[in-house]
């Protein structure tokens, strides 16, 4: 039996397991996919938004600004990059003019802090590459950017060093309710590579199907989370995979802008942006299109024409040329038009952190600190004797300073041994990645964590350098090396085998 | 940084172009050259060319990847010229004395900066990755460039795939059909959005047509299927403006997409170091000497302009290493004033860009590339807008290389301050 057992190990359940993990008592995190940070986490803007956009008065924006506010000090705490550079909302007529009015207005009430309307000049000293036809913008200077994958690995590692323990390749089937004692039998099938991590020891298989007891469910299962809910609930909930697609830009286009430029939003959302990433790319998207398929991550041609087009407004000499690669990811929008952040009504101690979309990823410490509360205050517990609620990520060997890079060569060699050339990362940071904490098992996993394989060449050179690593730190064989999922092996056996007949 | 090291010849990379520069400074007199290399090994890229056809015009003989780089990497083990393996340049300066900081990292040095009197670039060339190619679907594994899977079959003897389709037939594509087809592997179809292919002639007859493979010109792909491993790619033919055109759909079930299609010159180092780039070649611009915008830095091979055959570029690099060791030796002659090369017309380029007369070799070789196909078209040099001289070619392709030879005698006497070369077709 577990105290608490939470679906999901996206930014939203790592974040609820890493503060339910500051009182006594068992936590248990079960993903489906093979890492932390597989979903909508790990595509989507990189954002930390100010929160002038969420209407008042709702969660969305309660926890929008409360994460924002968190935000800066807690990059510190869990040693994530961020990035405070400033957001804008581009007005081009009149129209636009009046919106910005509108979105001043409901920031100072959502308590959004130095939110001002700026001149076209302004805007223009700003951002010189912005477009001739803006005539204003509002300005929030508490906009920022964030490391999406590194923030929900912080937690993640963070929960888990404090005693969360995480069962990967585990996909949840049946939830059943124990009418007698009021717990709950969670039914779990797995897939090939499923492993349970527990802190301080090795990583152990899992059988194929297993079912665990759990006093408290957490349903952090991001576009899956109405099917969750409704395994339990007899008010079904919706929720439609609300697509958006992007383009990243090389490093080389990174200064283009320093701000988050939007455009005004829409119905369908905040529309299409043009920002700067922490690590110095560009990136512009998304686009929203609703759609019925939940694993629908796929780009598609019209989308990402329109996400250029779209973006050239906000700036017409976007180097368009600078592409390196493009993505989708799928907002988890939801049929009650608000974050859904409560216990189930018809299902004591099930609790739904379900319908998280924009402002999902800033809000995500605040909802992590929000739903522990709701949890604490039903079950008490006494507070655990040695968290630690800091963290020290790998170091990054590219952003160091010559005295700092030095030192830790000093420290281990591996840090002079260049593998990503692209990205300039090394042997070391690349171990550190596959041997740290809940390290990574994949190759994706090792990409998010240290950037190998992230820049202008998408891994063309070390991807095979990537493997070995991997195979030497982990054990695992190269024909079982995965990009992500159970099934994206890389390889098929051995060559030199010649033509079979 | 407290290692410090001063250096005469500084060649950043270990590759085709890199040895045979060093190769040359040293034979040229220059005493102090150091090779490094980013690799384990020498020899760059033709480690995993296990195909022959290299060196015909080098050696008079049909060698291997590995057997052509060996012959380079005796010649440097023989000149007893030292190479630093594993190991990386993070960084390239101009230093006020006019010397070349260059910034380097490796396992058992650490880090640290070598003073460089001239630096030869020959860091080569990558591919073009899926990404900046917009090709929209999802994102699985089974997604290779061409030259990765040669390396995981040739090098880390793994197979990478056992259906194949393959976009684009750049020469490494080409060849990658044939090695998946020798290996077992079934490779359905190449698709190349252009209308012409990116690769020379003989590895479309040797690699395809002998296989039975087809190649669909003014075909690209429109969409990859499969969420963890590649499980269906959907080919389309393209009109006049490259565009696809609906309708013409063919999905081929397949577990890998291979991808060629074209190289880029890996010029960020040259970035830092602020020389001049051509938005054409990506690599730095070049006079006769292939120095850059900056004294004393050179550049030669992939990393200047991607070459179709590994024979020109061992001479280029072997001409770069020389001209370096003159530049250290410091007898200079007189430079002249510069003249530049007009590429235009059909022709998409020339290397060098710029010529001082006065620094020309007797016969100097201009090297370039079309931009489509030309049959029975005359390539036209024109010295200060008058005709000079007409060579009739009667194919040349944007896969292969051309090259012109201008006599230093006749531009001595003409002395024109602008060389413009054309192509001109009967039409």
């Amino acid at each position: 039996m577990v105290d608490v057992l939470i679906i999901g190990a996206g930014v939203t359940g790592a974040a609820i397991a890493r503060e339910l993990a500051r009182d006594e008592r068992t936590i248990l995190v079960v993903e489906k996919e093979l890492d932390v940070c597989e979903g909508t986490s790990k595509a989507n803007s990189g954002i930390a938004h100010a929160g002038f956009d969420a209407k008042p008065g709702t969660l969305k924006a309660q926890m929008n600004v409360r994460g924002s506010r968190m935000m800066e000090q807690l990059s510190k705490e869990l040693d994530f990059p961020y990035r405070k550079n400033g957001s804008l909302v581009l007005a081009f007529h009149e129209e636009d003019l009046k919106t910005l009015e509108e979105l001043l207005e409901r920031g100072r009430r959502n308590g959004v802090e130095d939110l001002r309307i700026i001149t076209a000049e302004e805007v223009r000293a700003l951002e010189p590459n912005v477009s001739e036809q803006v005539c204003g913008a509002l300005y929030a200077p508490t906009g920022a950017i964030i490391d999406p994958f590194l923030m929900n690995v912080a937690f993640a590692e963070n929960a888990f060093v404090n005693g969360a323990d995480f069962l990967f390749g585990a996909k949840v089937s049946h939830i059943t309710r124990n009418q007698e004692t009021g717990s709950y039998t969670v039914r779990i099938r797995t897939v090939k590579g499923a492993r349970k991590e527990h802190y301080g020891q090795n990583a152990a298989a899992l059988p194929a199907e297993l079912t665990i007891e759990a006093r408290t469910v957490v349903n952090a299962a991001g576009v899956y989370a109405d099917e969750i809910h409704n395994l339990v609930s007899a008010r079904k909930i919706h929720i439609t995979p609300r697509r958006g697609q992007y383009l990243l830009m090389d490093k080389a286009a990174g200064g283009f802008v320093s701000a988050t430029v939007f455009q005004c939003p829409t119905a369908m959302g905040k529309g299409v942006l043009v920002t700067p990433t922490v690590h110095g790319n560009l990136l512009v998207g998304p686009d929203s299109e609703n759609i019925e398929e939940k694993e629908g991550t796929n780009t598609t041609a019209a989308s990402l024409s329109y996400v250029l087009s779209r973006a050239g407004l906000t700036a017409d000499r976007l180097p368009a040329r600078q592409v390196i690669t493009s993505f989708a990811g799928l907002r988890a929008h939801g049929d009650v038009g608000d974050f859904l952040l409560e216990e189930a009504e018809d299902a004591p101690d099930f609790y739904d952190a379900a319908c998280i979309e924009s402002p999902g990823l800033t809000s995500a410490p605040a909802i992590g600190e929000y739903m522990a509360q709701l949890i604490r205050e039903k079950h008490p517990a006494p507070a655990r004797p040695h968290f630690d609620g800091t963290r020290r990520g790998t170091p990054c060997v590219s952003m160091a300073s010559l005295e700092e890079r030095q030192k830790l060569i000093e420290q281990d060699p591996a840090y002079a041994n260049v593998v990503c050339r692209c990205e300039l990362v090394t042997e070391g940071e690349i171990v550190d990645a596959i041997t740290r904490p809940l390290g990574a098992r994949t190759l994706d996993g090792i990409k998010r964590r240290v950037r190998a394989g992230m820049g202008r060449c998408q891994a063309g050179f070390c991807m095979p350098r990537q493997m070995e690593l991997l195979e030497e730190q982990t054990g695992l064989a190269p024909e079982e090396i995965v990009k992500s999922g159970a099934d994206a092996f890389i390889l098929f056996g051995e060559s030199g085998k010649g033509v079979s007949v | 940084m407290n290692t410090r090291m001063t250096r005469q010849i500084v060649v950043i990379g270990g590759g085709p172009a890199g040895l045979a520069a060093a190769a040359a400074a040293k034979k040229n007199g220059a005493e102090d050259v150091l090779i490094l290399e980013r690799d384990r090994v020498l020899g760059g890229i033709l480690n995993q060319c296990i195909h022959n056809g290299f060196g015909l015009h080098t050696f008079q003989e049909e060698l291997t990847g590995p057997e052509y780089a060996a012959r380079f990497i005796r010649i440097v083990e023989e000149q007893q010229i030292p190479y630093l393996l594993s190991t990386i340049v993070v960084d390239l300066a101009r230093l006020e004395n006019g010397r070349i900081a260059v910034s380097v990292m490796n396992r058992s040095e650490g880090l640290f900066v070598i003073e460089a009197e001239a630096v030869i670039l020959a860091m080569g060339c990558r591919e073009r990755p899926r990404g900046a190619l917009n090709i929209p679907g999802y994102r699985p594994a089974g997604i290779f460039t061409a030259g990765t899977a040669q390396r995981f079959v040739n090098i880390e003897g793994k197979m990478p795939g056992r259906e194949v389709v393959i976009l684009g037939s750049g020469d490494i594509g080409l060849i990658m059909a044939r090695r998946m087809t020798l290996e077992g592997a079934k490779v359905k179809v190449v698709a190349e959005l252009m209308p012409y292919s990116g690769g020379l002639k003989r590895n479309i007859v040797q690699c395809l047509n002998d296989y039975g493979i087809p190649l669909k010109l003014s075909h690209t792909v429109v969409d990859i299927k499969g969420k963890d491993r590649v499980e269906a790619v959907t080919i389309a033919e393209v009109g006049p403006d490259r565009r696809p055109i609906p309708g013409t759909e063919e999905e081929y079930t397949c577990d890998t997409l291979l991808l060629s299609c074209g190289l880029i010159p890996e010029n960020e180092l040259t970035g830092k170091l602020g020389a001049d780039l051509s938005p054409v070649t990506s690599g730095p611009v070049v006079n006769e000497s292939l120095e850059t915008s900056i004294p004393g830095v050179y550049a030669c091979g992939n990393v200047l302009h991607v070459h179709d055959l590994v024979d020109y570029v061992s001479e280029e690099a072997s001409e770069a290493g020389a001209r370096a060791a003159e530049y250290v030796s410091g007898k200079d002659c007189a430079a002249g004033e510069p003249c530049a090369i007009r590429a235009v017309d059909g022709v998409r380029y020339t290397v060098p860009a710029v010529l001082r007369i006065g620094k020309m070799r007797e016969r100097q070789v201009i090297r370039f590339r079309v931009g489509e196909v030309f049959r029975d078209a005359e390539v036209v040099i024109e010295l200060d807008g008058k005709s000079y001289r007409s060579v009739r070619k009667k194919i040349m392709a944007p896969g292969e290389m051309e090259q012109v030879i201008l006599p230093k005698k006749d531009l001595e006497e003409i002395k024109p301050s602008v060389i413009t070369i054309r192509i001109r077709t009967n039409m």
